[in-house]
C-alpha cells in the first residue's frame, strides 16, 4: 500500500489553473524530491494531496484512505507537513515548539509523556539542536529556526514527512547534513516527500524526483532518468549539462537559457 | 497547580479579602469573618453580604472573563494586542444595553439590562461564529469585528445623539463607562451561567492553542481542526466577554494587559496561558476596585475609567516593545 497516493489532482483560483491532473505515489523507503521553477505549483500540489486544500478534481489517500474521510488527527499521526511559511509569534523555547509536533498524540506542553519526551528529544538530536533547548526561538538565526520547524515535523514520527522547502535557508554543511538526514530516515524504511530547489541535492540524494512545470508533473522518475538537458531547459528555462563520471552524476548549470 | 497560578490565587483571594475589608466605613479582618460566617451584627453582614461582596465578587469575574476570552483570543489571532472585545462582541453588547436605557426599558426589571447585554453578545458570538465557518483567514475575522465594532459605536451615537431626554444620556454614558457599583448576588448569578460555559469551553479547548503559534498550516498539518477550534475561541469568548460586559459595562484592556503580563512565567505558551490570566485579570479589577472606592473624589470614579487609565500606558508599552513580527 502506498504512504500517499494522488491521482488526476487539480485546482484552479478565479479561472487560473494552478494544478492540473497530477498524480503520484509515495512508497516507503523513498527520498522524493519535487522539483519545479518558481510558481509551478509544487506547494498547491503537496497541500491538495494532503487534504490541506479542497480540491477541484482527482483524488487522493494516505495508507489507501481517502484524505477526505482521515480526521486531522489521524492524517497527523501518518504524515508530517513542514509548510514552507513558518511563522513565529511568541518568543517560546526551542524545545517547546519541537514538542508541539506531539500534538496528535495528545501532548500538551508542560505536561509531555515519556514517550512524547523521547521523540522530542530524538528529533532535537538529529537536528543538531543540542544545547539550543531553551533558547528562545525568536534569539536563533534563518538557519537556527528552520532547523527547529524540521525537528518539529520530525518529532511527530510518521512513516511519511512532506517538507517545503527545508533547507532553503541552511548552509551548505546543514543542507547536506538535512539531505542525509533524510536519506537515512528512507533507509529505515520511512518516506520522504521535499520541494528542494537546489538541483544538485535533488540529483545527489533524492531516489525519485517529480518534476513540475506550469501545475503538471511532466517527469516522474529516478534523477538518472529524469536529468536530461532537454528537460532542465524546457522546465527551468536553463543551459545545463549532466555531467556523468560513471559512480556519480552531477550537473553544471552555466546560466538562463 | 504550578506556581504562577498559586501566587495569583492567594493574591487574588487576598484582593476580595481586602475588598471586603475596605470602603467608607473599615470593618477590621475579624469583624470581615465574622460577617461573613454570620456570626457579627446585623449591620456588618448587610454591608458584607448585600455590598461588597457581591461587588467584589463581580470585579473579579469580570476581570477573569476579560483576561481569559484575551488570552485565548490572542492565541487564536496570534496577536498580543487583540482583546476580547476584538470581535465585535462587547460593543454589540453595549449596542443591546443602549437600546433598553434609550427605550427606558430597564425599570422594567433588575435583568432587563444584562439580558439585553448578553443577547447583543450572542448575536454578535453568532455572527462571527457564522463568519469562521466560511473564511479561511483570521484576518477576515479581525476586519468583520472591527466592522461590527464600528457599526455599533455608530449606532450607540445615534441613540446618544437622539437620547429622549438628559437622564437616559446620563444612564448610557455611565453604563459605558462600566462599573460594579451596587452589583448584586442576582446580578452575579445571571451573569456567571454564561461565563461558566465560555470558561469551560475555552479550558477545553485550549491545547489547540499552542499549536496555532506555529501558524494555521502548520497548525493542520499537525492535527488540528482549524475550524472546530476557530469556532471554540469565539463562541467561549464571546460567551465568557459577553457575560462580563452584562454585568459591569464596558471595561477595556485588562483582557489585553492580564495575558502580556504572565505571559514570560509561562514560556509563552497560549495554552498554558489562559488559568493564570484569568486570575490576573481578575485581581487587576479587584484591586482597581478598591482603588476607586477609596480615592476621595466629588463624584464616583467608574471603574471602566480607572482601568483604561492603567491599562492604556500599558497597551502602549506591549506594543512598543513587540519581539517577533
Amino acid at each position: 500500500m502506498k504512504l500517499l497516493e494522488a491521482e488526476g489532482l487539480g485546482y484552479s483560483i478565479d479561472g487560473r489553473v494552478l494544478v492540473a491532473d497530477a498524480a503520484f505515489a509515495l512508497g516507503a523507503g523513498e527520498l522524493t524530491a519535487l522539483i519545479g521553477p518558481n510558481g509551478s505549483g509544487k506547494t498547491t500540489l503537496l497541500r491538495l494531496a494532503l487534504g490541506l486544500l479542497e480540491k477541484d478534481a482527482g483524488s487522493s489517500s494516505i495508507d489507501g484512505t481517502a484524505v477526505e474521510s482521515l480526521s486531522p488527527v489521524e492524517r497527523a499521526r501518518r504524515v508530517a507537513y513542514l509548510p514552507q511559511a513558518r511563522p513565529l509569534v511568541w518568543p517560546q523555547p526551542v524545545r517547546d515548539v519541537v514538542s508541539l509536533g506531539r500534538f496528535a498524540y495528545g501532548a500538551a506542553l508542560g505536561r509531555l509523556s515519556q514517550e512524547d519526551s523521547e521523540a522530542v528529544e530524538r528529533a532535537i538530536r538529529v537536528c543538531q539542536l543540542d544545547g539550543f533547548e531553551e533558547r528562545a526561538a525568536d534569539t536563533l538565526s534563518g538557519g537556527e529556526l528552520s532547523r527547529v520547524h524540521l525537528a518539529r515535523a520530525l518529532a511527530a514520527e510518521t512513516p511519511l514527512v512532506v517538507a517545503d522547502e527545508p533547507v532553503a535557508a541552511l548552509d551548505p554543511r546543514y543542507q547536506h547534513k538535512t539531505m542525509q538526514l533524510f536519506a537515512n530516515m528512507t533507509r529505515a524504511g520511512r518516506s520522504v516527500l521535499t520541494v528542494i530547489h537546489d538541483l544538485d541535492l535533488a540529483l545527489r540524494y533524492a531516489s525519485k524526483v517529480l518534476w513540475m512545470h506550469e501545475g503538471r508533473i511532466v517527469a516522474n522518475g529516478t534523477p538518472q532518468e529524469t536529468f536530461t538537458a532537454t528537460r532542465l531547459r524546457d522546465v527551468f528555462g536553463i543551459d545545463a549539462q549532466v555531467l556523468s563520471d560513471g559512480a556519480h552524476t552531477r550537473l553544471e548549470i552555466s546560466g538562463p537559457a | 497547580m504550578n506556581r504562577v497560578v498559586g501566587i495569583l490565587l492567594a493574591s487574588l483571594v487576598g484582593a476580595l479579602v481586602l475588598s471586603v475589608a475596605l470602603g467608607s466605613v473599615p470593618l477590621p479582618l475579624n469583624r470581615v469573618l465574622g460577617a461573613l460566617t454570620f456570626q457579627s451584627s446585623q449591620g456588618d453582614q448587610l454591608v458584607v453580604w448585600q455590598i461588597r461582596l457581591p461587588r467584589a465578587l463581580a470585579a473579579g469575574f469580570v476581570g477573569a472573563a476579560l483576561g481569559m476570552s484575551g488570552a485565548a483570543l490572542q492565541g487564536l489571532l496570534r496577536n498580543p494586542l487583540a482583546e476580547p472585545g476584538i470581535l465585535g462582541v462587547s460593543a454589540t453588547a453595549a449596542l443591546f444595553a443602549t437600546f433598553v436605557l434609550y427605550f427606558g426599558l430597564a425599570t422594567a426589571g433588575p435583568l432587563v439590562l444584562p439580558l439585553a447585554a448578553v443577547a447583543g453578545a450572542l448575536i454578535a458570538t453568532l455572527l462571527v461564529a457564522l463568519a469562521a465557518l466560511r473564511t479561511r483567514s483570521v484576518v477576515t475575522l479581525i476586519l468583520i469585528g472591527v466592522g461590527l465594532s464600528s457599526f455599533s459605536a455608530a449606532i450607540m451615537a445615534l441613540l446618544m445623539n437622539l437620547a429622549p431626554n438628559p437622564f437616559s444620556l446620563a444612564d448610557m454614558v455611565n453604563w459605558m463607562l462600566g462599573t460594579v457599583d451596587n452589583r448584586s448576588f442576582d446580578d452575579l448569578l445571571f451573569a456567571l451561567p454564561f461565563m461558566a460555559i465560555g470558561v469551560a469551553v475555552l479550558l477545553a479547548s485550549r491545547r489547540g492553542l499552542s499549536v496555532l503559534a506555529l501558524g494555521d498550516e502548520a497548525a493542520e498539518g499537525m492535527g488540528l481542526d482549524l475550524k472546530r477550534q476557530r469556532l471554540a475561541v469565539i463562541i467561549g469568548a464571546g460567551l465568557a466577554t459577553g457575560a462580563a460586559v452584562a454585568l459591569a459595562g464596558a471595561i477595556g484592556f485588562v483582557g489585553i494587559v492580564a495575558p502580556h503580563l504572565v505571559r514570560p512565567f509561562l514560556r509563552y505558551d497560549p495554552a498554558r496561558l489562559l488559568v493564570p490570566s484569568a486570575l490576573l485579570g481578575g485581581l487587576i479589577l479587584v484591586l482597581a476596585d478598591i482603588g476607586v472606592r477609596v480615592l476621595p473624589t466629588d463624584s464616583e470614579l467608574k471603574l471602566g475609567v480607572v482601568a483604561s487609565l492603567l491599562g492604556a500606558p500599558v497597551f502602549i508599552w506591549i506594543a512598543a516593545r513587540r519581539r517577533l513580527a
